[in-house]
């Protein structure tokens, strides 16, 4: 998955804001807890994606982030000693010891597979929808070097992903036994190093060694900019303002206590609406 | 003041044996197009690394004497700040381009230099006009082809105006047509900025005629520094190896070799004035190949579809024959490297079948990938290795440690190493296997590939090797063979896919290599010598 130019708003908007929106959505993943609030966030999340043109994109974060949030649900269930309705008895296992899994340890550990599963969506959105380099640009002002190994870090992934399919290529073109995955290991790591020493060679001969600190760019704020910047205050205003409000009361120890209220229902709504009123306007979102 | 000048310049790598550079003093003018010539190993590379800074700066190592550019002594600047002065382009076009969209990386040189915002905007659409990207811009690098992304990383080199140029084999990743293109841009930007232009080229039939002067490196020393003319005689009378296929040619028929096609071809006109009139009347006589009798390799109505995307192969039909040596050529993206991985099974058609009458072997682009064991002797069997020319001496060493051309035999005898014994291979395939190769190498490998039993197919942008190595050549575009035959069929008519002789020839006799070529006008000249 890598950054492409794409015709929607988000991708019209500079990278501070893109990435004010999508830091944003992750801090309210992060401060909800309530399944509802949290389950309402993750779907405006994947519609934010979709509004941007990259459905495609998350539906593969997705896809990877599942596994994962079944996997933190079977391990809180399993490893959480909490919870007062028991709903199934292992008995005593071997390194686990006693193991009673709980109503409220599995219900909490799903709370903190979506919260996984938002997270990742957040990331993928931010990946797909804002521009790397005017990221780097926004952040090389206060450490250059910091911010174009970032940069590079994430380009590198997709080049990395390349030639390592390449490499498994190679081995199944070789007859006989396959190589130990410590030889390919081994294999891979020199191909790497191999890589990134032609990337610095390339950096140098492009001044990079004597960089000087860039100079202010100053563009005039777009709809876009402002919309998203916008969204981005008030996703946390709803999402830390109703959690301090106690608008979306969520416990899951001792006994489970998760009510769906009207005040949940608001939060939902208000979230939804904030993450995603800025897709409605679509004037000059081509570049 | 000189663009580039280097004065008894020694230099070593750190761990070498020997030195890369080994007391070299050029001076180069500022405007000049100069291009190194010389094998694998001679110091061309090591020489731009000079000039930019990158040695001994980057790579360390010891370094004798002195070396200016633009005026600035690398001794005391670093690559960094000679980037404003020095431009570079290197071999890979996909490890040099370091941002996310080709705006970006044509922004990033003049970014660390601190221009301003406007300077660096206008400075950008300069270099797009330039060299014909603007419509690449905001495109992301990811997705750029391998010609587009060199032109790219030519654009971030020259977006500072720096007044030296230097390439690093800028052409040996690209297909003949993006090659071609390069060199004109080049010399275009020559001479329309008097920039100076400092080129490293295996395969100087592309650039030679474009250049002031050639500089020939053996064994880090300037063995020639000359105008291509008379370089061109030095490299007929003591480094043939070096010599273009046209100035070959007309070395073998006595007349003072000269760079280029157009060149040529009035060379010969000085000599047989009426060659015009009867090279075109000069018909090949070639055999079709034989499509009948038992089959090493068969593809039948074959399409490779991709989901939400082009068909790459489109009911491809093909069938080759046992020991057949089959050169596979077209332009990037018609189909050549699916073509061989479908038929070692590393993908399968969408529709159609292909039947091989044994195991097909394949040999990727990057022989490196193939290599994971800390010895050569444990990589392949000794029967392997003695069939790629590669015997006990090489045993112990690490595979890392091998030049290009060995590692490229080593990953040969991998593939061809089977269990079931030598005559278990049927097929053998190669993609690309001479990128980065000087011509002794290609001439190697074109001998031990033909040595061998198995069919060979090799998918290549090179004519000149496919002339040395193929009986047949099949012609991709779009995914389907437009063009079936003989090596003198397909190539001799050709403008980018045929050979330097055969251009100048006008595919007369089907020649293809300087000795056929040679021969043909020898013929000509005692027909016309009887008729007179």
């Amino acid at each position: 998955m890598s950054y492409r130019r794409r015709a929607s708003p988000l991708h019209a908007a500079r990278a501070g804001a893109g990435c004010a929106y999508c830091l944003a959505l992750a801090i309210a993943a992060l401060t909800l807890s309530n399944p509802i609030a949290l389950g309402a966030l993750t779907l405006t999340i994947a519609a934010a994606g979709v509004g941007a043109g990259v459905g495609r994109e998350l539906r593969g974060a997705a896809v990877f982030a599942a596994p994962l949030a079944v996997m933190v649900t079977l391990v809180n269930a399993l490893v959480t000693r909490d919870g007062l309705t028991v709903i199934w008895r292992f008995g005593n296992l071997p390194v686990l010891g006693q193991t009673d899994v709980t109503l409220e340890a599995t219900a909490y550990g799903a709370i903190l597979g979506l919260r996984a599963v938002a997270l990742i969506l957040c990331a993928a959105l931010y990946t797909a929808a804002v521009d790397p380099d005017q990221v780097l640009r926004l952040f090389r002002r206060v450490s250059f070097r910091s911010a174009l190994t970032a940069s590079l870090a994430t380009r590198m992934v997709p080049i990395l992903a390349r030639d390592s399919r390449r490499l498994a290529d190679a081995q199944r073109c070789r007859p006989g036994p396959r190589p130990s995955r410590a030889q390919l290991l081994r294999a891979t790591t020199s191909g790497v190093l191999d890589r990134a020493l032609d990337v610095a060679a390339a950096l140098e001969v492009r001044g990079y060694g004597a960089a000087r600190r860039p100079q202010r760019v100053r563009r005039p704020y777009s709809r876009h900019d402002l919309a998203f910047g916008a969204a981005a205050v008030a996703v946390i205003a709803v999402a830390i303002g109703s959690r301090v409000a106690g608008l979306v009361p969520f416990q899951a120890y001792p006994s489970l206590h998760a009510p769906a209220g009207l005040g949940t229902v608001l939060v939902a709504a208000a979230l939804a609406a904030s993450a995603l009123l800025p897709f409605a306007d679509r004037r000059g979102i081509e570049r | 003041m000189s663009a580039l000048e280097l004065e008894r310049v020694t230099y070593t790598y750190p761990g070498a044996g020997r030195p890369a550079l080994d007391d070299v003093t050029v001076t180069i003018a500022p405007g000049e197009l100069v291009v190194l010539a010389g094998a694998s190993g001679s110091g061309k590379s090591t020489l731009l690394r000079a000039a930019n800074g990158l040695v001994p700066h980057f790579y360390g190592g010891t370094f004798a004497g002195r070396a200016r550019a633009a005026g600035m002594d690398t001794r005391d600047h670093g690559p960094g700040e000679l980037a404003a002065a020095v431009g570079t382009l290197f071999q890979d076009p996909e490890t040099q381009v370091v941002m996310g969209t080709a705006r970006a990386e044509l922004a990033f040189p003049l970014e660390n230099r601190g221009e301003t915002p406007a300077g660096v905007a206008r400075a950008v659409e300069e270099a797009a006009l330039a060299l014909g990207i603007a419509q690449l811009l905001d495109r992301p690098t990811a997705e750029l082809s391998g010609g587009e992304l060199q032109r790219v990383a030519l654009g971030a080199a020259l977006a500072g105006r720096p007044s030296l140029i230097v390439l690093d084999e800028p052409t040996s990743q690209l297909d003949p047509v993006a090659g071609d293109e390069l060199i004109a841009t080049l010399r275009r930007l020559n001479e329309d900025s008097d920039a100076t232009v400092v080129i490293a080229e295996h395969r100087l039939e592309r650039c030679l005629a474009a250049a002031d002067r050639v500089i020939a490196l053996i064994d880090g020393r300037i063995a020639c520094d000359a105008p291509p003319s008379e370089f061109l005689s030095w490299a007929a009378r003591s480094q043939p190896a070096l010599c273009t296929p046209g100035a070959t040619l007309l070395h073998r028929l006595g007349l003072p070799p000269v760079a280029g096609v157009k060149r040529a071809r009035a060379a010969l006109r000085g000599t047989l004035p009426e060659v015009d009139e009867m090279l075109p009347a000069y018909e090949a006589k070639t055999h079709s190949p034989q499509r009948r009798g038992p089959r090493a390799l068969r593809f039948d109505r074959v399409w490779h579809e991709i989901a939400d995307g082009p068909a790459i192969l489109r009911s491809l039909s093909l069938t080759i024959g046992p020991g057949e040596r089959v050169a596979l050529m077209g332009r990037n993206g018609a189909g050549k490297s699916t073509l061989l991985r479908h038929a070692a099974g590393l993908m399968r058609p969408t529709r159609g079948r292909i039947e091989a009458s044994g195991r097909v072997a394949l040999l990727l682009q990057n022989p490196s990938d193939y290599l994971v064991h800390e010895t050569v002797a444990r990589e392949a069997s000794a029967a392997a290795l003695a069939t790629v020319g590669l015997d006990d001496s090489f045993a112990g060493r690490h595979p890392r440690d091998l030049s290009g051309g060995e590692k490229q035999r080593l990953a040969l005898a991998i593939v061809i190493d089977d269990p079931a014994g030598p005559g278990a291979t049927a097929v053998l395939c190669l993609d690309e296997p001479t990128r980065g190769m000087d011509r002794a190498l290609k001439d190697e490998l074109a001998s031990l590939l033909r040595s061998l039993d198995a069919a060979v197919i090799v998918a290549t942008h090179d004519p000149e090797f496919v002339a040395a190595f193929a009986d047949r050549v099949v012609l991709l575009a779009g995914g389907a063979p437009i063009a079936d035959g003989t090596a003198a069929e397909v190539l001799a008519r050709g403008t980018y896919f045929a050979t330097e002789t055969a251009r100048i020839l006008g595919g007369a006799g089907g020649a293809l290599r300087p000795e056929q070529g040679a021969a043909v006008l020898q013929r000509l000249t005692r027909a016309d010598e009887v008729l007179a």
